[in-house]
């Protein structure tokens, strides 16, 4: 890699200004409201049973998420059979899903009145309780199990086909390749998407209040909630959204810590013919994570379809409006990630920075937002820039894990051949960089329009509803008890999630992945 | 449809700008949604007050309080619309808000006196429940917690519905009201952080009696022809919900603040209210309420403490049903 001596060129720039962003929508919000609050007042005896709470249901959930993504995303990566990419991009839904639609799904399955509770009561058998502990983790796992997978898969197609050549005329077995190629990639890996789940459970609160079967189930984030909303104590929002930084930040840290470069060096790009491994056991495990995934999908949107052509043409316009949303804040949160990514091989450090946009609390952020902005603008005419910038700002860790531990492995592999070549700036970045890394960009821009397709947004302490996204009038009409047509919009957002996500990944795998 | 009017409208308020006076109203979101009140009530009012009704929207009625404390006094907003008795006190002590001049008599079922807020509408509490599912129906919360009836309510923590539930329970019990949440502890099966979810679930067939209103049922009955919904009546009496609305003390515009209080309590604001907001109009038009409104129970009792009164049970009642439902 190049010396430190070396000044900094644009692209370092651009990354300390996504940065510097990130620091401002966490930090500068936090900032503005300790501000506004003139201080801040420490946590309550009853905050530090929702801390254990938080923070259980996250670690459980990251740590199983990760455990049975493995079996998935090995069977993914040696399996080659038709229809295999449309099940991965089907099998990522949930994660892309609004939570509440996800949530009817999974009880239409698992729930009192669900499938296999009826089974169960047919064979005469007690049925099961999806309310509690078990019904938070079994959600949290729902929605990013995929998420998992896909990281997971990523690490697994980012081992070159020369090292399995080698392996094969070495006469390695299943349990060689295992140690010798798998553990060394899953150790990169697995510890930095573990900590991806976890942050993104650890800011949660809609799931774990639903399905927690109680105020037992309480996380950092309803505090948060219930203190701006109920007491307006803004030293006690300050306080809890800090201690959730705090958390997070560690969190942040100890996967920078653990994560070990793999050293799997570079290769011919060929494709990877795969002859180990069990096929039925592949099989199955795909079977079971499939059914896992789909079946709480096809069923909560099942209700909905019928209603999609009759949905009133407000729901159409708010369509738009998400997917232009969405296309903003992809494309925002893509250039951002990458010279933040960029920057962070020369700066240590700088992608903690980026991992700290998980710790936002929305609650924090739409009140920061709204006291900078209140004296200059209207905040409603800025609903959706706003919304886009800040959606494009909480995807930046994910297409940080994305594209990072490939940029790393290109600069250790190509770098000191583009330094001798003289490839800088540009056409490094045209030449080396970006046709690596097509496969990551486009799953990280897929996941980023995802995530800000189904995001309800920040803005709702200033959303002006006639400019409504999509999730907004979901919820919208939820409320006006028109739960049929929420459905039928419901299924609308899912298609279109899915639609702007398969795109995105679709061109990322122009080759294959 | 409602944008090429939109544009129209802002191409005119554009030309009429400079002599048109803006009323500007903050409200909750379901309040100004296509489906709900705020369209129809805008364009009669702007019909009669020569001016531009301008709505600003915020979460619910808890949210709209918090974002109004974190204007303060720099507020531009003129009418606050969509705080309830539970929030009233908390609103008053902003100091924010200056005595309104409405004359009306509402048609509230208990006298509502308040020298800053005008009522616009009014609901009861109620669990509401599938006639076809549910054969044996509770009369009482004693009633309730001794069946194995399976029950979804909201959060007091983050919904009005929910901190509605804990002061009619405290209303109707006071001190014994820690021994009926503890008896309903094993007939809750979640609590969800609002009402949408809560709905939900019950209409999903997850639970058989969902915290909501009176007047739920007349939604299914009116807009769906589903007659398969009711309410139970309870005995010990159905807590209150009152609306209200109040003029701040800051308006550039008191005098139009004022005409929209007496237009909200006069029959073109109050007449939209049953089926918008399906909630019961604090002034009763002289045509009655929609017909499916007539099957709804009708509470014998009914329940509300004061505005001081509900800000002063808030927190021990919070930490009773905490302690309650944690175990």
């Amino acid at each position: 890699m190049a010396d430190r001596a070396q000044p900094l060129s644009a692209a370092h720039w651009l990354g300390m200004s996504a940065a510097a962003l990130v620091a401002a929508l966490i930090f500068g919000t936090l900032a503005l409201v300790f501000w506004q609050a003139g201080g801040l007042s420490l946590p309550r005896p009853g905050d530090w049973a929702a801390v254990r709470f938080t923070l259980l249901q996250a670690a459980l959930s990251a740590g199983l998420s990760v455990l049975l993504a493995v079996p998935v995303a090995r069977a993914l990566a040696r399996r080659r059979f038709a229809g295999r990419a449309v099940l991965i991009t089907l099998m990522g839904a949930p994660f892309i899903l609004p939570v509440v639609v996800a949530v009817l799904g999974l009880l239409a399955v698992f729930g009192r009145a669900g499938v296999v509770n009826g089974v169960l009561h047919r064979a005469g058998l007690p049925g099961i309780e999806i309310y509690g502990l078990q019904g938070v983790i079994l959600a949290n796992v729902f929605f990013n199990l995929p998420l998992a997978v896909r990281l997971i898969l990523q690490g697994w197609l980012a081992i070159p086909a020369e090292r399995f050549r080698l392996a094969a005329s070495l006469g390695f077995g299943p349990w060689q390749i295992y140690r010798r190629l798998e553990v060394p990639m899953l150790a990169e890996v697995v510890p930095g998407a573990g900590v991806t789940i976890f942050l993104i459970c650890l800011t949660s609160f809609g799931v774990a209040l639903t399905l927690g079967g109680g105020p037992g189930a309480s996380t950092v984030e309803l505090a948060i909630y219930q203190a701006f909303r109920f007491e307006f104590d803004l030293p006690r929002v300050a306080g809890l959204a800090l201690m959730q930084v705090v958390l997070c930040g560690a969190a942040a840290l100890l996967c920078v810590w653990f994560v070990r470069p793999a050293g799997m060096g570079g290769g011919l790009d060929r494709r990877v013919e795969r002859w180990d491994g069990c096929r039925a056991v592949d099989g199955v495990v795909l079977m079971a994570a499939a059914a896992f995934l789909l079946v709480p999908l096809a069923l909560g949107l099942a209700d909905g379809l019928p209603q999609v052509p009759d949905l009133p043409g407000s729901i159409w316009l708010a369509a738009a409006r998400s997917l232009g949303v969405a296309g903003v804040a992809c494309t925002l949160s893509v250039s951002l990630g990458l010279a933040l990514a960029v920057a962070a091989l020369r700066m240590a450090g700088l992608d903690l920075v980026g991992m700290m946009a998980l710790a936002g609390s929305p609650v924090v952020m739409g009140a920061g937002l709204f006291l900078a902005l209140r004296g200059w603008v209207d905040p409603a005419v800025l609903a959706l820039p706003l919304t886009a910038v800040v959606n494009a700002v909480v995807a930046l860790p994910l297409v940080l894990r994305c594209v990072l531990p490939e940029l790393r492995g290109i600069e250790a592999e190509y770098g000191r051949l583009a330094d001798q070549l003289g490839m800088q700036g540009t056409v490094r970045l045209r030449l080396l960089i970006l046709p690596r890394l097509r496969r990551p960009i486009g799953f990280a821009a897929g996941l980023a329009a995802a995530l800000s397709m189904g995001d309800l947004g920040v803005v709702a302490l200033f959303a002006d509803p006639s400019h409504a996204t999509l999730p907004m009038q979901v919820y919208a009409l939820m409320g006006a008890y028109r739960m049929d047509q929420a459905a039928g919009a419901a299924v609308l957002l899912a298609g279109l999630t899915l639609g702007l996500f398969w795109l995105c990944d679709r061109w990322g795998h122009h080759a294959e992945i | 449809m409602r944008y090429p009017m939109i544009a129209a409208g802002c191409l005119m308020a554009v030309a009429a700008h400079a002599d048109t006076p803006v009323l500007k109203v903050l409200t909750y979101e379901s309040f100004v949604t296509e489906w709900g009140p705020g369209p129809t009530v805008e364009k009669a009012f702007e019909a009669t007050c020569g001016c531009d009704l301008q709505w600003i929207a915020a979460g619910d009625g808890a949210a709209v309080l918090a974002r109004l404390k974190l204007e303060g006094a720099r507020t531009d907003v003129d009418v606050v619309l969509g705080l309830d008795t539970n929030l009233t006190a908390d609103a008053a002590a902003t100091g924010l808000f200056t005595p309104h001049s409405v004359l009306g008599a509402s048609t509230l079922p208990v006298p509502y006196e308040d020298p800053v807020f005008v009522p616009y509408d009014w609901g009861a509490f109620a669990f509401v429940y599938d006639k076809t599912k549910v054969m044996a129906v509770p009369d009482s919360f004693e009633a309730l917690a001794a069946s194995d009836l399976r029950i979804v309510i909201e959060d007091p923590r983050s919904s009005t519905p929910g901190l509605g539930l804990l002061m009619w329970v405290k209303a109707a019990y006071g001190d014994r009201a820690a021994a009926i949440w503890a008896g309903l502890a094993d007939n809750i099966v979640t609590v969800t952080p609002g009402w949408s979810e809560a709905y939900g679930l019950f209409l999903a067939g997850e639970a058989d009696m969902v915290l909501s209103y009176t007047t739920s049922p007349a939604y299914h009955l009116i807009a769906e022809q589903d007659d398969s919904k009711a309410a139970a009546l309870f005995t010990e009496g159905h807590y209150l919900q009152i609306e209200v609305a109040g003029k701040l003390a800051g308006s550039d515009q008191p005098a139009l603040a004022d005409a929209f209080l007496t237009f909200m309590q006069g029959e073109a604001f109050q007449g939209v209210i049953p089926t918008t907001n399906w909630m019961y109009p604090a002034v009763l038009p002289a045509a009655g309420l929609p017909e499916g409104f007539a099957g709804m129970i009708q509470p014998e009792k009914s329940l509300l403490m004061t505005a001081e009164e509900a800000r002063v049970a808030r927190d021990p009642a919070l930490a009773e049903w905490l302690t309650a439902l944690s175990r």
